[in-house]
């Protein structure tokens, strides 16, 4: 043992609290020994922990602590120095680490508060977002109510089907006790009970629609919370106390075909608007309530049935009118096929009796003829010429009426072709010349340059019209003149027509033939006008003109097929009058070979051609005469060669020349001569052109002439007529039969 | 003046003519042989008529001048002018060769020179007319109308 030098501290010790603080020390040390064991401990088994570091720290800051209080033991007794250097020691690094442990955990602790106010906040959000989702499950879910409702309802168009499913749909989806639907009644003055979910047959309760409480829930489309003690609500009777559930009612609206023509349907107002009343009960004693969800889903689904209901409205409709126009249809076809039927027998009757009717006709009118050709006594002729004129007359009305009746029930079809218009206009004054030579009338034919010389249109009724406006004017003017005019219409005076529903449409390759005819004859008061295009209509002054009154009503049928149009206008009697027509005709284009292969030929030469290309040789003395026979035969279509004397003629002659047109002036003579040279020239007869002899002599008679072979002979003046038929005369028999 | 009036005044004209008996149905023959191929066709003949005619009545003039008057030739001559005149329907100058002819067979002198007279003042007369006819008809087509056609009764 040393010796040392300090006082010793004999103080009296206070045995008690030296013992004490013994203790109290023992167990600080203790404590802090079994602290840092502690938090080894919770650290370990939490994992999240982020501080291990601090805790380290912290930990050996206890634990030095309570190796502090430890030594501080053995201390209260005489102690060695090593346990002094010990307790230094300790108490050194004691130091250090709080020291270090204080500082780290001004870092630390503000760090642990913000987790906890992070902490605090995400508790928060997680909260509103179990809210958020709690809603929109509850709004799935009754879009999925809604919509398997809704398909449930327009799986049908069955009206009861609809509102049973609703009822029934309903009741399971919000889990009612009762549902119920309040139609409006016929009237409309009151609502009655039609459909119930628990009562199988509902007695027909009625309320007036007048109350107030329908009136508020008719007010609005949203659903209301009503009364169960309304009268509406009253479903069930009351057995026993309960508390009825809750009662709410929605509006059904009902919509009518007739809304939806409405351009503004969605705001139809509400007079003429009719409404069902929905009313469903929550289940009684069972304190539930509606739910906002819940009363948008009644909401969604009343509109539902509105549509489902007008759905099926439309469809009864529809099938309705489907089976009336098939009702309609089967009645329409019979009556087509009837009338077919009779169309097809009429005609049948009508082309037989026409054969029928037409041959003894025929009969008649060749024997009538051939009897006039025989010698009759003047009464007799007398009564051939009325017998010939009658039959002709009865030809024409049986022609007529086959035609009109064809015309009437539109079996008529235009022969389309094309011909010649201009030659039209004058085949209709040669038909019409007897009559006006008769008459002793003046018959113009004034043809505007733009009249195209062919057309495309059914030849033989445009003639016939013509003819037949024609043939009106002469047989109704006992004198003066008749002017045919034709002209093609311009646009403007299309226009000008006098009927109303006219509208003709000019086209590139169509164009309207103007025709007018005007006669200074008897003239037509005005009230007749109208009735003249009627069949068998006849006023007092055409009774007596003999026809059957058809003509003008075919004309006009023939006319309008041609998509034209026919009028008469007269001053008054005795004023004449003008027939107008316009009718539709083709322009035909540009002619080529290959479809009309003999047409250039017509062209070149002016009108009928019968004989294109036969060579004539002329011989004439006189140059006019010379020049006028020429031009007849080469507008006959003719290839003409003129001589002017005997020798000539001699010299020119040759097999080429199908007939030598001869004029001899005076018996004997050249003519003759030239004859036998010619006969000398040519022996074989088959080769010989034919000779023919042109006078204006009635000396030279045939008999001379057929002595010195000629083959006939022509009284000048010839027309083109006559030289026609003699040509062709001429070349069929090779010998002229008459001079004439 | 518009086409339609100068086509009236032209068929009132040409009427004329065949009420008067200047031209008869001949004439129309002549005219229907008139077409696009020929369109100038009775102004030929017509000319050419003229000029026959004119050469035939000089023709005439002198064989009656001479003291010895050969009817044979002025028969042949007026045989020819007849024949002309009613290839074109001059009537008026046709009836008057007729009547010459007569005349030259009985080889009276006087009145054959008296025919002559009567001749050539029917052909003036004619030719007179036809040109005035023909200016008309050119009045007509050079304004843009047509020649209307003209039937009649004889």
């Amino acid at each position: 043992m040393e010796s040392c030098n300090c006082i010793e501290p004999q103080w009296p010790a206070d045995e008690l609290l030296i013992k004490y603080q013994y203790i109290s020390d023992f167990f600080i040390a203790l404590a802090y020994f079994s602290i840092p064991l502690e938090l080894i401990y919770f650290v370990k088994k939490s994992a999240v922990f982020p501080y291990r570091w601090v805790l380290v720290q912290f930990g050996a800051f206890i634990v030095l602590c309570g190796a502090t209080h430890l030594i501080n033991l053995w201390t209260f007794t005489m102690h060695t120095r090593t346990v002094a250097i010990v307790m230094t020691t300790a108490k050194v690094f004691t130091a250090v680490v709080s020291c270090a442990t204080a500082l780290m955990l001004v870092h630390i602790i503000p760090d642990l508060l913000s987790v906890k106010t992070r902490e605090l906040f995400l508790k928060n959000k997680a909260a509103e977002l179990d809210r958020e989702m709690g809603l929109i499950r509850t709004q799935e879910e009754t879009g999925r109510h809604v919509r398997m409702l809704t398909h449930e309802i327009r799986s049908t168009l069955d009206r009861h089907t609809i509102l049973k499913t609703t009822l029934v749909e309903l009741g399971r989806t919000l889990a009612l006790e009762e549902c119920a639907l309040w139609m409006p009644t016929r009237t409309g003055l009151e609502l009655q009970l039609s459909y119930t979910l628990r009562q199988q047959n509902p007695v027909g309760y009625t309320v007036p629609i007048q109350l107030p409480v329908i009136s508020q829930v008719f007010s609005t489309n949203h659903a209301v919370k009503i009364s169960p003690n309304s009268p509406v609500a009253k479903l069930r009777p009351i057995a026993g106390k309960y508390v009825p559930g809750e009662v709410v009612a929605v509006r059904v609206p009902l919509l009518h075909l007739s809304n939806f023509q409405i351009n503004d349907w969605p705001e139809l107002s509400s007079s003429t608007k009719r409404y069902a009343l929905m009313v469903l009960m929550l289940p009684s004693d069972s304190a539930r309530q509606w739910h906002v969800h819940e009363l948008e889903l009644v909401e969604v689904v009343a509109d539902q049935v509105a549509v489902a209901l007008s759905h099926a409205a439309i469809l009864e409709e529809s099938m309705r009118a489907r089976d009336l126009l098939m009702e309609q249809n089967v009645a329409l076809d019979l009556a087509r096929r009837e009338a077919e039927t009779a169309i097809r027998a009429r005609n049948d009757f009508l082309a037989v009796m026409n054969h029928e009717m037409r041959t003894p006709m025929h009969a008649i009118i060749a024997l009538a003829s051939l009897l006039q050709e025989t010698d009759l006594t003047p009464e007799q002729r007398l009564m051939v010429e009325t017998i010939l004129k009658s039959s002709s007359l009865l030809a024409t009305l049986i022609n007529d009426v086959l035609d009109l009746s064809r015309l009437e029930d539109g079996s008529l079809q235009l022969e389309l072709g094309t011909f010649n218009l201009h030659s039209v206009f004058r085949e209709v004054l040669n038909l019409v010349k007897p009559i006006v030579s008769v008459k002793k009338l003046l018959v113009t034919l004034n043809l505007a340059p733009d009249v195209p010389e062919y057309a495309i249109g059914d030849e033989k009724r445009l003639m016939q019209t013509i003819l037949n406006v024609v043939g009106n004017a002469v047989k109704f003017s006992k004198e003066g003149s008749i002017t045919i005019t034709a002209f093609v219409a311009k646009s403007e005076s299309l226009r000008d027509t006098r009927a109303p529903d006219f509208f003709p449409i000019p086209s590139d390759n169509h164009f309207y033939l103007h025709v007018q005819v005007k006669d200074s004859g008897a003239g037509i008061s005005p009230q007749d006008i109208p009735k003249l295009f009627t069949k068998f209509a006849q006023t007092q002054s055409t009774k007596n003109s003999g026809g059957s009154g058809l003509g003008l009503a075919i004309c006009k049928r023939f006319v309008n097929l041609m998509e034209g149009n026919i009028w008469i206008e007269s001053d008054g009697i005795g004023k004449g009058c003008t027939a107008i027509f316009l009718v539709k005709l083709g322009i035909p284009e540009r002619l080529n070979e290959s479809k009309f292969p003999f047409m250039p030929k017509v062209l070149a030469t002016h009108g009928q051609a019968n004989f294109p290309g036969l060579k004539v040789l002329v011989m004439d003395e006189n140059g006019v005469s010379r020049m006028v026979t020429k031009g007849l035969l080469v507008n006959l279509g003719c290839d003409v060669t003129t001589v002017s004397s005997g020798e000539e003629c001699l010299r020119m002659v040759s097999l080429e020349h199908k007939v030598v047109l001869m004029d001899v002036c005076v018996p004997g003579k050249d003519g003759y001569e030239i004859a036998i040279r010619i006969h000398e020239k040519f022996t074989k007869r088959h080769e010989r052109p034919l000779i023919v002899a042109l006078t204006g002599n009635t000396e030279v008679t045939k008999d001379n002439c057929m002595r010195v072979g000629m083959d006939g002979v022509i009284l000048k003046p010839i027309s083109l007529d006559k030289m026609r038929g003699v040509l062709s005369d001429l070349l069929e028999h090779r010998v002229l039969f008459e001079a004439m | 003046m518009e086409v339609g009036q100068m086509q009236r005044r032209l068929v009132d004209y040409t009427k004329s003519l065949f009420m008067e008996g200047f031209l008869d149905s001949q004439f129309l023959q002549l005219q229907q042989l008139q077409d696009e191929n020929n369109p100038d066709f009775v102004v030929e003949v017509v000319s050419l008529f003229f000029e026959d005619s004119e050469k035939l009545l000089n023709e005439l003039t002198r064989a009656l001048d001479q003291t010895n008057v050969e009817f044979k030739k002025v028969d042949a001559h007026v045989h020819q002018l007849k024949g002309s005149s009613s290839s074109i329907g001059a009537q008026r100058v046709k009836n008057a060769c007729i009547a010459f002819r007569n005349f030259c067979e009985e080889q009276n002198t006087e009145a054959c020179m008296r025919c002559l007279q009567q001749v050539k003042q029917e052909y003036y007369l004619v030719k007179n007319k036809l040109e005035t006819m023909f200016r008309l008809e050119q009045q007509i087509v050079a304004a843009g109308g047509s020649i209307p056609i003209i039937e009649m009764s004889s």
